[in-house]
């Protein structure tokens, strides 16, 4: 890590150098130092790959939305802004959760005693006019990283085929699933943080 | 070429929470063994996992594969005091639990259960699921790791108060938050890219 980069976790928590947090961040170091890693492998990493800066990072803004995490979503719509995102796919970005809030977890599960607990709950598909916004690429990806925001017991191949079908590859789509489990990572580590911070 | 999902073999898929040992099938193309690059052993972390299916597509995108792994190695197995072992791994379990990762919960679950010695507990976590009683620190654990998997998520104070009453220190209670976070991560790369098979 160049000494010039700030550590995401720590700037969204608020920790500064020298208080507990900071300790305690410390006594983790290596997961402290690949969180960061993990960031940047995401969102700028040495080769962009099949997935473009701007489905990455509007992805991120959208999950971070969907937490109702104020501070991330401001961090990943400046970042959004700086990949170069049309204030079509900004909008659309808006439109897209003002059409898709929830609460999870909830979904399904294998035929069977668990049954019992099966939650019912929203399948999100975009509007036409957000798909529209969107692009198809972007918009397959927002319907698919809602489910595995909020009900990701209920994924199937199926969902799988509907992104291949959009025009993402096997490796995009291993990479547009990191990018969901990663921000779901990093929202709870910054939530739990803060809220430990402050209950002191 | 153009890419398709796969059609698993012809295999029992779970139907209960369970401390078994699961297989787990991927829905998409993992990199041939032989295909593995440098890079993607680099990712690997583990030489071994390159037998694993679910590491070898991941390391589709190694570098991410590989902060992964040692962020996940550093939140379970740093021995340097905080949450005993065997607390991480609930923590880890009912995350599992409350998303519905029957693979995560089983790989997690045997591990609590080890640490633990309290092998009657986890699994009725495993049976009856995150309302279960189990005591009073173990309870705690447990709802703050179900608060924190919550979409938004619902941990605050009175989370924090809980488990400090429980006899966590800071540190601790970080643990249990990271625990709970990285879980959220795993779950949902388990969950999607493939499914579990009784073995």
């Amino acid at each position: 890590m160049s000494a010039a980069e700030s550590d995401v976790i720590d700037t969204l928590v608020g920790i500064k150098p020298g208080t507990t947090l900071d300790a305690i961040r410390a006594r983790r170091p290596d997961a402290r130092t690949h969180a960061q890693v993990s960031f940047r492998a995401l969102f700028t990493p040495q080769d962009l790959g099949d997935v473009s800066a701007v489905e990455r990072f509007a992805v991120a803004r959208f999950i971070a939305g969907l937490h109702d995490a104020a501070e991330i979503t401001a961090f990943y719509a400046d970042g959004l802004a700086a990949s170069g995102a049309s204030d079509a796919v900004r909008t659309a970005i808006d439109a897209a959760l003002a059409e898709s809030r929830a609460t999870g977890p909830y979904g399904r599960y294998p035929a069977g005693p668990l049954s019992a607990e099966d939650t019912a709950g929203p399948a999100y598909r975009a509007s036409a006019e957000t798909t529209h916004g969107l692009g198809r690429r972007l918009a397959a990806a927002f319907e698919h990283t809602h489910m595995l925001v909020f009900h990701p017991r209920d994924a199937a191949a199926p969902a799988l085929q509907a992104l291949l079908d959009a025009g993402w590859s096997t490796t995009g789509i291993v990479t547009l699933s990191q990018l969901v489990a990663f921000l779901s990572f990093q929202i709870r580590v910054v939530a739990g943080l803060r809220t430990l911070s402050r209950a002191a | 070429m153009t890419d398709t999902t796969l059609t698993p073999p012809a295999h029992t898929a779970p139907t209960v929470f369970t401390r078994d040992q699961l297989d787990w099938l991927p829905w998409l193309e993992p990199l041939a063994v032989e295909a593995l690059t440098e890079r993607h052993l680099a990712g690997l972390v583990d030489a071994a996992r390159a037998k694993s299916p679910y590491f070898r597509l991941l390391a589709r995108d190694p570098d991410v594969l590989g902060a992964r792994t040692r962020t996940d190695k550093d939140i379970f197995y740093n021995p340097d005091a905080g949450l005993p072992r065997a607390e991480r791994e609930l923590a880890a379990t009912a995350t599992s639990r409350s998303n519905g990762c029957i693979y995560c919960a089983s790989v997690h679950a045997r591990f609590a259960a080890t640490y633990s010695k309290r092998e009657a507990d986890v699994q009725r976590l495993l049976d009856d699921g995150v309302g279960v009683e189990l005591d009073e620190r173990w309870n705690a654990i447990v709802a703050a790791s179900v608060a924190l998997t919550a979409t938004p998520v619902a941990f605050g104070p009175q989370h924090v108060e809980r488990l400090r009453r429980a006899g966590l220190d800071d540190l601790a209670i970080a643990d249990v938050i990271h625990a709970a976070a990285f879980f959220n991560w795993a779950n949902r790369l388990m969950l999607s890219l493939g499914e579990p098979a009784a073995a």
